[in-house]
């Protein structure tokens, strides 16, 4: 049994912990180093979790040595460890940025960050329903304080709404873990897949409903159409680095939907297989429309960039309902790209609305920027990654997006929408960015200027849009590996609970 | 018993999702905290109903469910962490923003926050 499984989970508890010790605590910049070399390590230990997930195929970790199904187990599956590899990314560049200045705004910055942290970790590695429950939790109480890090009025008002959706969301998760747990016995992953395809015929609803409530909890975590309407305020308000942090908080909802709805209620789930993919797909689609509506309709520039989070939203669930090898290595891919960038437009929106003075990222004419070059160019990289326009990341994914629809139904519909809320993104990200670039009043730049940190930070994340496109085939490769093993559900289940045990059973 | 529990958890989940839907902070924290109470005991159930039965193996014929049991607690800590942090919140939102409207702003009077201070 590996160890290298569990250490995404410990090393942030432990470096949160360390954080808040006298030595280290009094200390604003021992508390940045602590924790930017911690991410280091953490990010080192995600790519050799990653490297030999691929070499061995699944492997899991069975929490104090109590075998499944009756312990809680971690799993390491290549999609759930790129998902981490990807977090730990992500997170070396927020905190790069937040070190830059933005940690010393309000206390307990790193320590709060490191929770997170290692919440997300463990939301994707685990393989038990009710783990999954406990680190939405860990993840969800570092959020809010990071939430309300640097105080403010629109942050106090935005944090109120995020709690109290989430505090009921909590709500509807334990209802449905009862649920399933008082029908199919078990909250194991695996164990459930294996439990639904020998489900008596007088549970079924029971199950649906159970199910279905699931999906309710995971789409007001990623924001999907009628439960997304806390998710620019909340996004826009927060501070820039726990923003782009926040980046990939959606996308663990849409990594829940798509490891409950491909395993435990996948194709072999008989009369129950496939259930959520009739509500996801109108969803998903009518989600991109909003969110590019969303683009098209906002005042500032934070704005913009939470709409874009819902337009990738929208894409992924709506790839999630198509329930094919293609799509959910689409789902991977594009997942990358799109966080990535995102993250970097929150910190790109902090840095240009700090030269520009009383105008702030407001879209309206403000103060010449005194570094127009420098942001000027990793907006444009940005701009275009995002888009999906050709020499970068963004164009890549939509290619597998659009390759991903199968029937000539769903090719109409997904390729109309993906495109048609493209072009808006362009027309919304060009007046976006003419209106912050060229239409400046007076000639005097502020002091303000770019730190190396936040440079280097933004650089970090920005670069992944042309690298995803130079390594574009390994990528793909490990993308469409990820889902042949995600959706290989029987050979998981045998490693996990042994050969004995096997789907499609009959009692 | 079962239709007893039942209704039980009915009732607190009814008053909870009522009050949930109040404009002020407070009644939203008490509707959260009655949601949890119904969470609770519904999760509790989710292992059966049984009487005079031990959660140990092997000293009793006629067992419970210890499963439930554990995910209760958890449940119940979980909440009430959350609960509190949320009650700091709110205290929090009424000094910042002037008022306990969940909006920040009393509906139908634009001046209240000008007029609280």
């Amino acid at each position: 049994m590996s160890h290298l499984i569990i250490a995404p989970i410990l090393l942030p508890i432990f470096t949160a912990l360390l954080i808040m010790l006298p030595p280290i605590h009094y200390s604003p910049m021992r508390r940045r180093w602590v924790s930017m070399v911690s991410t280091v390590i953490l990010l080192i230990l995600t790519v050799c979790l990653l490297l030999q997930t691929q070499a061995e195929g699944v492997s899991f970790y069975a929490l104090g040595a109590w075998q499944p199904p009756f312990g809680i187990i971690l799993v390491a599956d290549i999609f759930s460890v790129s998902m981490v590899c990807l977090t730990s990314m992500l997170a070396l560049g927020a905190i790069c940025y937040g070190s830059a200045g933005e940690d010393e705004k309000g206390s307990f910055f790193h320590p709060l960050f490191q929770f997170q942290l290692m919440g997300i970790n463990g939301a994707f590695l685990t393989g038990d329903l009710f783990n999954l429950f406990v680190f939405f939790e860990v993840l969800l109480i570092a959020s809010y304080g990071l939430l309300v890090h640097a105080g403010g009025k629109n942050k106090t008002k935005a944090a109120v709404h995020y709690v109290v959706l989430n505090l009921a969301g909590s709500a509807v998760f334990l209802f449905s873990l009862g649920i399933l747990y008082g029908t199919l016995g078990t909250l194991n992953i695996a164990d459930m897949a294996v439990q639904v395809a020998k489900l008596p015929p007088e549970n079924l609803m029971l199950v649906k409903s159970g199910g279905l409530l699931l999906l309710i909890v995971f789409a007001l975590k990623a924001a999907i159409l009628p439960l997304q309407f806390w998710l620019p305020a909340t996004y826009s308000a927060a501070s820039p680095p726990v923003a782009a942090l926040f980046a990939v908080m959606t996308k663990i909802g849409i990594y829940a939907l798509l490891r409950v709805y491909t395993t435990i209620f996948g194709e072999q789930a008989g009369p129950l297989a496939g259930m959520a993919s009739d509500w996801l797909w109108p969803l998903g689609l009518a989600t991109i429309m909003l969110g590019a509506i969303g683009v098209l309709a906002s005042q500032d520039f934070r704005k913009l960039v939470a709409n874009l989070v819902i337009i990738s939203v929208g894409t992924l669930v709506t790839l999630v309902a198509l329930q094919s090898s293609a799509a959910t290595a689409a789902v991977l891919f594009y997942t990358i790209h799109s966080t990535l960038v995102c993250g970097a437009l929150f910190l790109l929106a902090d840095l240009i609305g700090a030269q520009r003075g009383k105008a702030g990222d407001r879209l309206v004419p403000g103060r010449r920027m005194a570094q127009p070059a420098l942001l000027g160019t990793m907006f444009v990289v940005a701009a275009v990654a995002v888009a999906g326009l050709p020499p970068m990341s963004g164009f890549v994914g939509k290619l597998m997006i659009l390759q991903a629809a199968g029937s000539p139904l769903q090719q109409v519909l997904l390729w109309s929408v993906v495109l048609l809320s493209s072009l808006m993104v362009l027309i919304g990200l060009s007046r976006a960015g003419s209106i912050l670039f060229w239409r400046v009043s007076g000639n005097e730049a502020g002091p303000e200027r770019v730190l190396p940190l936040q440079a280097f930070a933004l650089g970090w994340l920005l670069l992944a849009a042309p690298l995803m496109v130079v390594f574009a085939g390994p990528l793909t490769e490990l993308s469409f590996a990820a889902a042949e093993q995600m959706r290989d559900i029987q050979s998981s289940i045998a490693i996990i609970l042994g050969d004995a045990a096997t789907v499609g059973e009959q009692p | 018993m079962e239709s007893l529990l039942a209704g039980c958890i009915g009732f607190l989940t009814a008053c909870g999702v009522f009050l949930l839907l109040r404009g002020r902070t407070f009644p939203v924290v008490v509707g959260l905290t009655m949601l949890a109470y119904a969470v609770n005991l519904f999760l509790f159930s989710s292992g059966r109903l049984t009487l005079q039965g031990a959660a140990v193996l092997g000293t009793t014929d006629n067992y419970a469910d210890p499963l439930p049991q554990a995910l209760v607690l958890t449940a119940i800590v979980i909440g009430f962490a959350m609960t509190a942090y949320l009650v700091i919140l709110a205290i929090r939102a009424r000094a910042d923003l002037g008022n306990d409207h969940v909006d920040g702003k009393l509906p139908g009077n634009e001046n209240s926050r000008k007029e609280s201070r």
